[in-house]
């Protein structure tokens, strides 16, 4: 209890990182209850009520607040809805990524010599591609679509965490803690999972946390290729990829899921500066 | 240096084993019968069986992946599926494209990441560093082809001062030496070419350099904080060195290592990053292709687009290593 209020008391000196984590709360309220927060339905068309502009404009209306779309649906009421892709999104690639890269990272550090190399050699050649383009290559296998980005997101992610966890578990491996659990006789298992890893715990919910703000980038990108989710789904980037045709006409439909990706994943990023600050100092300015 | 560059090349080589691998075990990760895939729904069962010996998938794997080896060590990485042109010579034609967007991009990213991280780094804590700082974050932020596209909107429909898409006007014309068309422009003395084609390249650019020119910001700034504390700064100062001096002179230039090999670093990763903004932009690269040949599953070229990317990719990252082994020697002996 007494760390907990220490990590708070530390989390809200930086005023930039309280600010990304009341909008990230903000974000997942916004998800859970979006029935009720969206007027509308995501996917209602009205052709009658098609390209109406945000109700600040001269032509707005107050029932539509940021205008509609090309089939006359709502898009506060879309990007609502696409903030639960979004955080799904983000939530399962960095599940994917941190269980294999945490198993992957683990097992190499602790038991080195040919497993590490072994290990090691997979996260470099899946380094050496490019992370969007590895994810084009996946999503090309398995047909597009937002399962497909979220997995070739997912994958994508494993090497960084293995980095992460296996530079931490090296550091650790051979503390007085470590050698006094193993001479009481824990197995492998035990050493790994529940000694050695909960200290490792600081630099992975960093990594977390960024890695939630790139994946979610990372499904915005794939959507706007047309490589992940398909129409109709309200997901921002593919909303954006719908809008380039109306560019000059409907220029909020290009403004708003935008600006919805980029505060997003602007407040997760800050959030993961402040955690950086308050549990990994020394990794602020690598 | 000479036994780390023979060890660290023979590191590329299990790499590079491991990225054909991947990429020739695209075709068959493909649930279905990749020839079926790329002819689509109404091929009959003899042009399937024509395509599947055509690719050579009638053959046992171990046999395929060898005669893949054999065929990319002469330069032969197959005939895109959908045009039937060499891929290496489509890609060829496109390359430049793609290059060209990415160093206007990355000199961009360097010439304001570098500034604004010093500027930051000097006066700590004003209000330049916190803006600047907060910028860079929102930078890695952003999402690039959302930027590119409000960037259009600003530039090119709003204001007209810059086009919308493409590489040239249709009104030019120029002989293709280099494929780089401000240096073709440039051989041809055709300035008005030069301008027109700088003028498509300014807003690809900006959108493909904002998240490495944050990167590079952020790097410069705890680089030369860090260097700023040493010794031989204020042996310097003691010494009476001007604020420039110091400044550029000595902490500077120690400063820059660690820029430098994430601007290294950085390169391979910009071809990639080109994909998203080459498709905002109808930019005829390299990127723009791939993600056309996704949607038609085109698989020789989405294999060898890749593949040549991560070649690439592991070039450069070579070429920085040894150019981070070569300023430090701490990684060579250690």
């Amino acid at each position: 209890m007494e760390n907990l209020l220490e990590f708070i008391k530390q989390y809200k000196k930086n005023r930039a990182a309280v600010v990304g984590f009341i909008v990230v709360v903000l974000l997942l309220l916004t998800a859970i209850f979006a029935p009720i927060v969206a007027p509308y339905s995501p996917n209602i068309q009205n052709l009658a009520d098609r390209l109406i502009p945000p109700m600040w404009d001269a032509k707005g209306v107050s029932s539509h607040i940021l205008g509609t779309d090309d089939f006359g649906r709502d898009l506060f009421s879309r990007i609502i809805f696409g903030s639960r892709i979004s955080l799904m999104v983000g939530a399962i690639s960095v599940g994917v990524s941190l269980s294999f890269g945490l198993i992957m990272g683990i097992v190499a550090a602790y038991f080195g010599g040919k497993t590490d190399l072994f290990i090691m050699r997979i996260v470099d050649i899946m380094l050496s591609i490019p992370a969007i383009l590895l994810a084009i290559v996946i999503v090309s296998i398995l047909g597009p679509s937002l399962f497909s980005a979220m997995t070739a997101i997912g994958i994508v992610g494993i090497p960084t965490y293995a980095r992460i966890v296996r530079s931490s578990v090296l550091a650790e491996r051979e503390k007085e803690y470590v050698i006094a659990s193993r001479i009481n006789g824990s197995s492998n298992f035990r050493l790994m999972f529940v000694v050695i890893l909960p200290n490792c715990a600081s630099p992975i919910i960093v990594q977390a946390t960024m890695g939630f703000a790139s994946a979610v980038l990372e499904a915005a990108g794939l959507s706007f290729l047309g490589l992940g989710a398909q129409p109709p789904t309200p997901e921002w980037g593919a909303m954006l990829s719908d809008s380039l045709q109306f560019i000059t006409t409907a220029p909020w439909m290009i403004f708003y899921p935008g600006l919805a990706i980029f505060l997003t994943v602007l407040s997760f990023n800050l959030m993961g500066d402040g955690l950086m600050d308050v549990l990994d100092p020394k990794l602020k300015d690598k | 240096m000479f036994s780390y560059i023979v060890k660290r090349l023979l590191w590329t080589i299990p790499t590079l084993f491991g990225v054909t691998l991947l990429v020739f075990s695209m075709v068959h990760l493909t649930p279905g019968d990749p020839a079926a895939a790329i002819l689509g729904d109404k091929a009959n069962k003899q042009s399937i069986a024509d395509l599947r010996a055509q690719m050579g998938l009638d053959k046992p794997l171990y046999e395929q992946y060898f005669i893949y080896i054999k065929n990319l060590s002469h330069g032969d990485f197959g005939k895109s599926a959908n045009s039937n042109e060499e891929v290496m010579s489509e890609f060829k034609d496109r390359f430049p494209a793609t290059v060209e967007l990415s160093m206007v991009a990355m000199f961009f990213a360097v010439f304001l990441g570098i500034g604004a991280g010093i500027i930051s780094a000097v006066k700590r804590y004003s209000i330049f560093d916190y803006g600047s700082m907060f910028g860079a974050l929102a930078g890695v932020s952003m999402p690039v082809f959302w930027l590119g596209l409000v960037l259009i909107y600003f530039f090119s429909v709003k204001l007209g001062w810059l086009p919308v898409s493409g590489r040239l006007g249709y009104e030019f014309d120029i002989d293709h030496i280099t494929g780089f068309y401000l240096i073709d422009s440039l051989l041809a003395k055709d300035y008005e070419a030069f301008w027109d084609a700088l003028k498509h390249l300014i807003l690809p650019a900006i959108a493909l350099g904002t998240i490495p020119m944050a990167i590079i910001a952020r790097m410069t700034r705890s680089s030369m904080i860090e260097v700023m504390k040493e010794e031989y700064i204020k042996t310097a100062r003691a010494k009476g060195c001007s604020r420039f001096q110091v400044i550029f002179i000595h902490a500077l230039r120690n400063a820059m290592m660690p820029v430098v090999t994430i601007i290294g670093l950085m390169l391979g990763s910009l071809f990639a990053g080109a994909i998203l903004t080459e498709t905002t932009f109808s930019w005829p690269g390299i990127g723009k292709w791939l993600v056309n040949a996704v949607y038609q599953r085109d698989f020789p070229v989405i294999q060898s687009t890749t593949l040549i990317i991560a070649i690439i990719f592991i070039i450069v990252n070579f070429i920085v290593d040894l150019l981070y082994a070569f300023i430090n020697p701490k990684i060579r002996l250690g």
